[in-house]
């Protein structure tokens, strides 16, 4: 029987290894030095906010594991020898593989700023930092200035964070707007407006030079590039994050920034293979890039290669595009693609409609010849996935999608609507005619 | 979790002391309580009108100055912040204080009320002779404890539901339906009942929205002779009671699933959406639990079911030119009802039922198996030794007292706010059957968004593990949902949404998730 091992027990080998057992009988071991059981990394944020104990973010009860005959392993990997076809823990115990797929994620991070191993400065991914976080900045007494550095993501999330316990934060962004690398100008405006109505110093198109310490070597301010220094407890590295592959380095397996991978996922070593954040697609898919460091993407290449493993054969072929975040209160869906300024192709187009006083806004992006619907940002505003990846994949055009948006909208019931607002917007903007269509039950469910 | 316990031991705590608007709140709020605690000890206060008034006065400004000095600086949104820190809504000692309070106020409330101040001939004395003068005024009649009760319950409904409101300003679902509450506590429970007593002495205490089984001694001999003997407003009232249990509420039900009822109508919802708002996320999540919900709560169906047929049956009579409705009519039309729903379920909706038909058929041939030993061997309503009265009296100690109030409220610190409605009460349990079997409601879950975070799990009141079908991509459709709406309102991904649609795909459930290969999530789901 086939011992497959899985190095790594986040959503990417965790889902792995559930559709393992569904289709097969086989060995299944996960090994994981970060927690003992799967936790949901997202979640790590609401622990510190105190809206959930780290058990809270558990998606399964601790008798599942045995139940399923998926055995875990607390355990750092040191050395993978595919020779021998053999791991090597840190603490010397070996264990051997038939198959082997490294699904270890990400690190933040560190583009070697002076002072960025200092005492106080940290990232946020792991069990570990968030236990860091915790001893760093317990509390505004202990912590009376953080500065975040960063602008992406993780970064919002970690000024979230800091404030729920009332701590001073300054967040520095490398771009003119906030994350206005992925979002459209209208979106990310509003973004930072809300940041600051958060009360938290935004500080845009303002670096990182260095991180001062104190007598004891801990962080006491940071300088940035406009001469400023800012005197803070804790620093923040939330700038991205990079493949976790440090273990492989000498293990043969041809390495990028991640583990590089083809479309069945396998490596350049046989029985080997990678998924989730580490996995590096020698080409993107479509518009996706090479490495994939998203909650979804790890899930579904380990769905994929599930089926690969259980001699089911099937490339990693993503559908569409979709995504989601949360800024502090404002929600955030994608789904398809919408490009920023920055990025964006020419035949790309945006209708952008935004609430005049509320934090509510959309952003539809469609061919400029052709009026095909590209992709949807919404702000403040749920809708229907199902929809949205129908519409995608027939073809849609944006005055389609104008017309049925009310079969898409997916907020909670007595909510006000605003497709009246939108379509009429789109109407002035391009001159159309457009009425909406009454939301229809039979549509909505025509895709079931 | 060891680690992270011993770093915030040693490095400090987060912050979760109260504002000063919070502190000058409770201060407020406190002195309206020792007023009444103070009014305990049978102090002479003089005009008791005017220090109820002030009393109750000092609650509500208090808990709604608490309020605003909780949520009216921040942003909109979720305010879940140091929920898991404060004492008060983590199992903390202040937690256990006040579990402990309310548990022994239950008992003395339910069974020595003479504590109160409750005087059977004679005027009251103490907290309930503080509540004199309202009640007069309203009913004509002096106070009871359940007067008092009433009173509190309804300021407390009032007050906290402004919070709840306050807390969710950007949730226009938890307000109406927060507001819905508060309008039948105050004028279904607590005024309509007092005036009607006021037209019409002889007309039995009716609360019209508590139906039976939740009101389990509506059908008791003294209350059909109440009705009976009230005219035609009272036979009204008596086929209200009959039609809301077998008509109005399987349509609403069916329409909006059971929600119509425990968190837009019901009181014992509406106390625990409110005042019990601070404990919603203490609930068990474990399979366990759930397991133990099932056997427990179909099992109190079971008893009020038995309960009520014996009661209604010891009274009857055997004469069929007397009246129609005689101890044969009675117990066959109850056999033949619980046949027809048995039948109806096992034949058309096997497939939903799978593993629960095994339950559903112990507790049916339980029952029809007693109702047929009572009637050949009992002419009274007899089940085996016990009578009717016993059963009666039984049921309302254990279940009626204990289960509902005693654990059920007092317990709220503890437990989290619907132990009651989760384990206890047969009118969820009967509403969540139909949820279940027959309704268009439903949680659907929105493609591939999840991103099992555990939020939904964590705040659900009624222990359901959301996440664990919404990162499956199901739709949840659970007997126990009682549609309070929170799991969606603190999803940060927007991924749940409380909708009443079509039937067909109302249940599904998807190996792949929506995002992933077409093909490939075709193949696995069509196997």
């Amino acid at each position: 029987m086939d011992h497959i091992v899985i190095i790594g027990n986040g959503i990417s080998g965790v889902t792995l290894a559930r559709h393992i057992r569904k289709l097969s009988d086989k060995k299944i071991t996960i090994i994981s030095a970060e927690s003992d059981y799967f936790f949901s990394r997202t979640a790590l944020m609401y622990v510190y906010m105190g809206h959930m104990k780290f058990e809270h973010t558990q998606p399964y009860e601790n008798w599942f594991w045995k139940k399923n005959r998926i055995d875990l392993v607390n355990g750092f990997v040191e050395k993978v020898e595919t020779d021998t076809k053999k791991l090597v823990l840190k603490d010397g115990t070996t264990i051997p593989y038939d198959k082997l797929v490294i699904a270890t994620g990400s690190k933040p991070n560190k583009f070697g700023w002076p002072g960025q191993d200092l005492k106080g400065v940290q990232g946020l991914y792991s069990k570990q930092d968030l236990e860091l976080l915790q001893e760093n900045a317990p509390n505004n007494k202990i912590c009376n200035r953080a500065v975040i550095v960063g602008g992406g993501l993780i970064g919002i999330e970690m000024a979230e964070m800091l404030r729920s316990r009332e701590i001073p934060v300054t967040f520095l962004v490398r771009e003119n707007s906030f994350w206005n690398g992925v979002l459209p100008a209208g979106e990310s405006a509003m973004i930072n407006e809300h940041i600051l109505d958060h009360h938290i110093d935004l500080q845009l198109e303002t670096n990182l030079e260095k991180i001062i310490a104190d007598e004891n070597g801990r962080a006491k301010a940071v300088v940035t590039d406009k001469g400023e220094t800012i005197e803070c407890n804790v620093v923040g590295l939330t700038a991205g994050v990079t493949p976790n592959i440090d273990f492989l380095k000498d293990s043969g397996i041809e390495l990028g920034r991640g583990v590089k991978v083809n479309r069945f996922l396998e490596t350049n070593v046989k029985d080997i293979f990678a998924i989730g954040d580490c996995a590096e697609q020698h080409e993107g898919i479509g518009s996706r890039r090479p490495i994939e460091a998203v909650w979804y993407t790890g899930r579904m290449m380990g769905e994929a290669l599930a089926q690969t493993l259980c001699d089911k054969p099937r490339e990693y072929t993503p559908g569409h595009w979709f995504n989601s975040a949360k800024f502090l209160d404002i929600e955030y869906q994608t789904y398809g693609w919408v490009f920023s300024e920055r990025s964006k192709k020419d035949n790309e187009q945006h209708f952008h409609w935004r609430h005049p006083s509320e934090k509510i806004c959309i952003t539809v992006a469609f061919d400029k010849d052709s009026h095909q619907f590209l992709g949807l940002n919404t702000f403040g505003i749920r809708m229907r996935h199902e929809i949205f990846d129908q519409w995608l994949t027939e073809n849609r055009d944006i005055d389609h999608v104008m017309t049925y948006l009310r079969d898409a909208n997916f907020d909670p019931e007595f909510f006000k609507l605003y497709e009246e607002e939108i379509v009429a917007k789109y109407n002035a903007d391009f001159n159309k005619n457009i009425s909406p269509k009454k939301k229809s039950w039979k549509r909505i469910f025509s895709i079931a | 979790m060891g680690n992270f316990d011993r770093s915030m031991s040693l490095a400090g705590e987060p912050p979760k002391a109260l504002n000063t608007g919070q502190k000058l709140a409770v201060l407020t709020g406190m002195t309206g309580m020792g007023i009444l605690i103070l009014q305990l000890f049978n102090l002479n206060l003089g005009n008791t009108a005017l220090w109820l008034s002030v009393a109750i006065l000092a609650i509500f400004t208090g808990i709604i100055w608490f309020s605003q000095a909780a949520y009216a600086h921040k942003q909109k949104g979720i305010k879940n912040d140091g929920i898991w820190f404060k004492s008060m809504s983590s199992r903390g000692v202040l937690a256990w204080m006040a579990g402990i309070a309310l548990t022994g106020f239950y008992i003395v409330l339910y069974f020595y009320p003479h504590y109160l101040g409750l005087v059977k001939d004679g005027d009251n004395t103490g907290l309930i002779a503080l509540f004199d003068p309202l009640s007069k005024g309203l009913s004509g009649n002096p106070a009871s404890q359940w007067f008092v009760y009433g009173t509190m319950y309804t300021v407390a409904i009032l007050a906290f539901g402004v919070k709840f409101i306050w807390k969710y300003r950007h949730n226009k679902y938890e307000q109406l339906r927060t507001v819905s509450v508060m309008f039948f506590q105050t004028a279904f429970a607590f005024f309509i009942p007092e005036i009607m007593a006021r037209l019409n002495g002889d007309l039995p205490y009716y609360d019209l929205k508590n139906m039976w089984p939740l009101n389990y001694y509506n059908f008791e001999r003294y209350r059909i002779n109440g009705f009976i003997d009230s005219g035609s407003v009272g036979m009204t009232m008596l086929f209200f009671g009959i039609i809301s249990i077998f008509v109005i509420s399987p349509f609403l039900t069916y329409k909006y699933g059971k929600r119509w009822y425990c968190s837009w109508v019901c009181g014992c919802g509406g106390l625990a959406e409110t005042a019990g708002d601070s404990f919603r996320q203490l609930s068990d999540k474990s399979k366990f639990a759930w397991k133990v919900e099932r056997w427990v709560v179909h099992s109190v169906v079971v008893f009020v079911t038995l309960m009520t047929t014996a009661v209604i049956y010891s009274y009857l009579g055997n004469d069929t030119s007397k009246y129609w409705l005689t101890k044969t009519v009675f117990i066959s039309g109850v056999a033949f009802i619980l046949t027809a729903v048995f039948a109806w379920v096992m034949i058309y909706k096997r497939e939903e039922l799978a593993k629960d038909a095994k339950y559903g058929a112990i507790g049916y041939f339980t029952i029809i198996v007693v109702l047929i030993g009572m009637h050949f061997f009992s002419d009274s309503g007899n089940i085996f030794i016990f009578k009717a009265e016993t059963l009666r009296s039984t049921y309302s100690f254990l279940i009626g007292s204990i289960f509902s109030g005693v654990i059920g409220t007092g317990f709220y610190p503890i437990l989290g706010n619907r132990v009651w409605c989760r384990f206890g009460c047969p009118m969820a349990a009967v509403l969540g059957f139909q949820q279940r079997m027959f309704s268009k409601f439903r949680i659907t879950t929105n493609g591939g968004q999840c991103i099992s975070c555990g939020n939904c799990s964590t705040y659900c009141e009624m222990g359901i593990d959301v996440r664990a079908y919404a990162q499956k991509g199901e739709n949840i459709v659970r007997s126990s949902c009682v549609g309070c709406g929170i799991c969606s309102a603190v999803c940060p991904r927007g991924v749940l949404k409380l909708e009443n649609g079509p039937e067909k795909g109302r249940i599904n459930s998807n190996d792949v998730l929506l995002g992933n290969d077409v093909d490939l999530m075709d193949l696995v789901n069509n196997k």
